[in-house]
């Protein structure tokens, strides 16, 4: 990037400003002996033209919407459209949730993201023994296509574009969406959307599992596979970084163990007899932007260099678009504190602007009420407003990767980029990412980084604003938004009336037609959306494939 | 009891939550401060939970959940004690719990809610003073 002869320059004068410098730390030392960033990577003083000697324009960065990406994936970026402003919601029942999502899109939000109660994420219909205390709660409870109907109600599903967070049983999720679509009178050939179908962090990360790795592979790639022909707009999996980090990972961690599953699922996908360029443009992200405003923002862009380098060189992909991280970003739940919650407001907002300026596709900010429950109506409008405020008026959005070519932010890209690959050759090593997790490796290094990160709480060398520093005594929070155990008491009354006003005989038929299917090869998708069209329950269709897969058993990572 | 032997805890997620951090690091502290801790994993029913302390034989039950089904989970768990006969056992918590339901948990026989932001040695501390150890 530069001249032999200017770099000598630089290098003889750093050397002279160094020691000029380390003079004068005697009499004002710095704050602490060492500076280091939540990866665990040593930070400097100062960032120079020294540091990137290697440094390639074209190689390593390129233009927006060029390979390798680490500029952005389109070439105007912002200064085309604002990215999705997208909450994830979701609470009680369906009738709840639908006129919370019509709030938000009231209020200018551009995207729907469903939240989902944990027995719907674990495939339990509500009246199931372990829902007990659970329905409605994390988030809204669906037992049928019924509820799903009431979801979407006066939503046009041709006009939005809708996040589920649902992995396990994603399939059943989407085929519901496709039924109610189909009622809309929308085709799935319009369907736009997401199903975060990531089945390896819930095992590393998340837990919410039902079926064990092989037959939950199976389950994905026909996914893949029908929405190529059927569903060609929607994404057929999220990536997820982001619960990795929050289990405790560092920024290295998550960008390599998200990548590792995400070379997991392609490999599938193959052995499936998909061809790359079929599928891989589908393929999507979502990553966690967590507190170290500058390591974050190199991160994403590390992340998009790497996952084009790895769909090019070792996938072979000819598509550029295969090539594309698109993403999603979640600020860190992680980082809300339950003292001093206000604090929070500010702390999403620099996440907030860490992901724009890191180049994501769509962003939810959390609410200042999340270390302590549901957010309510007000906390979720001001998380909305960041959004708006970044967008509207900070000017940030008015040029493409603003921070690229900054000597700090080029080397934490580069450095984050080699040891994440560093990473991943090592889960190489080990047999790919569903390996690494049957051994537990990836499990324990995240629970280790989540225990030293504690640990420097503790110890205070890591300040918590409002926590372990500047501490006020405070009145606990009140009114807060609680869900009603009645809620469980009427979905149960629901199910019951579904099933005795539904046709059952069908109902038996095309569960009986699911179970062949599981048994055999061919695609589960056409099957599941018979079933879910038939009112057969998401209860039932889990249970079924249950009997069919088994389920998972996790391994031990503690002791 | 003989005083000498390690304090056994039982760590443990009720219910269907999969936000295993703050027990997992909770339960290296432990670990690290000299503990013996059989840690369950996830999606342990109230039974599952009662019948593996018994079994365990613990000194500490310590029980996280971040979903909100404390309200129904904690209580049936405490009522199983109870019916089982179980009343040496210290029963700890921990989660996204709001303050405003600590008062009731406490009623039932749980001795600390432990909140986001608790100090893991705080709970050592605790632990350790209650049982007298």
């Amino acid at each position: 990037m530069f001249e032999d002869r200017k770099i000598r320059e630089i290098e003889e004068e750093y050397g002279k400003w160094s020691e000029k410098t380390e003079r004068t730390l005697a009499k004002r030392p710095e704050r602490k002996d060492d500076f280091i960033n939540t990866s665990g990577i040593p930070v400097k003083r100062v960032y120079t033209p020294l540091d990137a000697p290697d440094f390639d324009y074209m190689e390593d960065l390129s233009f927006p919407g060029e390979y390798p990406f680490t500029r952005g994936v389109q070439p105007t970026m912002y200064r085309g459209r604002l990215w999705t402003m997208r909450q994830y919601a979701g609470f009680a029942t369906a009738e709840d949730t639908n006129r919370r999502y019509r709030f938000l899109l009231g209020h200018g939000q551009t995207g729907l993201s469903v939240a989902f109660d944990l027995p719907t994420q674990i495939g339990y219909d509500s009246d199931h023994p372990l829902a007990q205390g659970e329905v409605g709660k994390v988030g809204v409870t669906i037992d049928s296509m019924k509820d799903m109907e009431i979801l979407f109600d006066q939503i046009p599903l041709d006009k939005v574009s809708t996040s589920m967070t649902i992995n396990a049983p994603a399939a059943v999720l989407l085929a519901m969406y496709i039924g109610v679509a189909e009622k809309q009178g929308v085709s799935s050939k319009e369907l736009r959307g997401t199903i975060q179908n990531d089945i390896l962090k819930e095992y590393s990360a998340r837990g919410t599992y039902i079926f064990p790795p092989q037959p939950s592979m199976r389950i994905i790639t026909d996914i893949f596979s029908f929405c190529s022909q059927e569903v060609p707009q929607w994404n057929t999996i999220s990536i997820s970084g982001y619960h990795i980090r929050e289990a405790g990972s560092t920024a290295v961690q998550e960008v390599a163990f998200t990548l590792a599953d995400g070379i997991a699922y392609v490999e599938a996908a193959i052995d499936a007899g998909l061809d790359v360029d079929d599928f891989a443009p589908r393929l999507s992200f979502f990553f966690n932007a967590h507190l170290d405003f500058l390591e974050e923002i190199s991160k994403f862009r590390a992340a998009r260099r790497l996952w084009a380098k790895i769909m090019r060189e070792r996938f072979k992909a000819k598509d550029p678009r295969s090539m594309m991280m698109r993403f999603h970003t979640q600020t860190a739940g992680c980082t809300l504190t339950a003292r001093q919650p206000k604090n929070n407001i500010v702390r999403v907002a620099f996440q907030a602007l860490a992901a724009v300026l890191g180049g994501t596709q769509s962003l939810h900010t959390n609410s200042m009420d999340e270390a302590f429950c549901l957010p309510g109506e007000e906390a979720v409008q001001i998380a909305l407003r960041t959004q708006q405020l970044i967008g509207y008026e900070l000017g940030v959005t008015d040029t493409v990767d603003p921070l690229g070519g900054s000597y700090f932010v080029e080397a934490l890209t580069e450095e984050i980029f080699e040891r994440a690959q560093n990473y991943i050759d090592k889960i190489d090593e080990l047999g790919g990412a569903a390996a690494a997790i049957e051994r537990g490796f990836i499990q324990r290094e995240i629970q280790d980084s989540a225990y030293r990160y504690q640990r420097e709480i503790e110890k205070e060398e890591r300040v918590v604003v409002g926590v372990n520093k500047f501490q006020t005594e405070e009145k606990p929070p009140k009114d807060l938004l609680r869900v009603d155990p009645a809620v469980r008491i009427s979905q149960m009354e629901g199910l019951e009336q579904l099933k005795s006003k539904r046709d059952n005989s069908k109902v038996k038929g095309v569960l009986g037609d699911l179970k062949k299917a599981a048994q055999g090869k061919d695609n589960l998708m056409p099957v599941i959306l018979e079933a879910v069209k038939a009112y057969a329950t998401l209860g039932e269709i889990c249970d079924e494939l249950r009997g069919v897969f088994g389920e998972y058993q996790p391994v031990s990572t503690i002791g | 009891m003989d005083s000498n032997r390690k304090i056994r805890v039982l760590a443990t997620k009720p219910g269907l939550d999969g936000h295993d951090r703050g027990i997992k690091v909770i339960a290296s502290a432990m670990m690290d401060a000299g503990m013996e801790v059989i840690y369950t994993g996830l999606r342990q029913s109230p039974e599952q939970i009662v019948e593996t302390a018994i079994q365990e034989d613990v000194d500490v039950i310590a029980l996280s959940i971040l979903s909100g089904a404390h309200d129904f989970l904690f209580p049936r768990i405490m009522e199983l004690l109870k019916e089982r006969g179980v009343d040496n056992v210290l029963v700890i918590g921990g989660g996204i719990i709001p303050e405003e339901d600590v008062p009731g948990l406490k009623k039932i026989g749980i001795a600390e809610i432990f909140g986001p932001g608790t100090y893991t040695d705080d709970i050592v501390t605790f632990i350790k003073s209650n049982l007298g150890r």
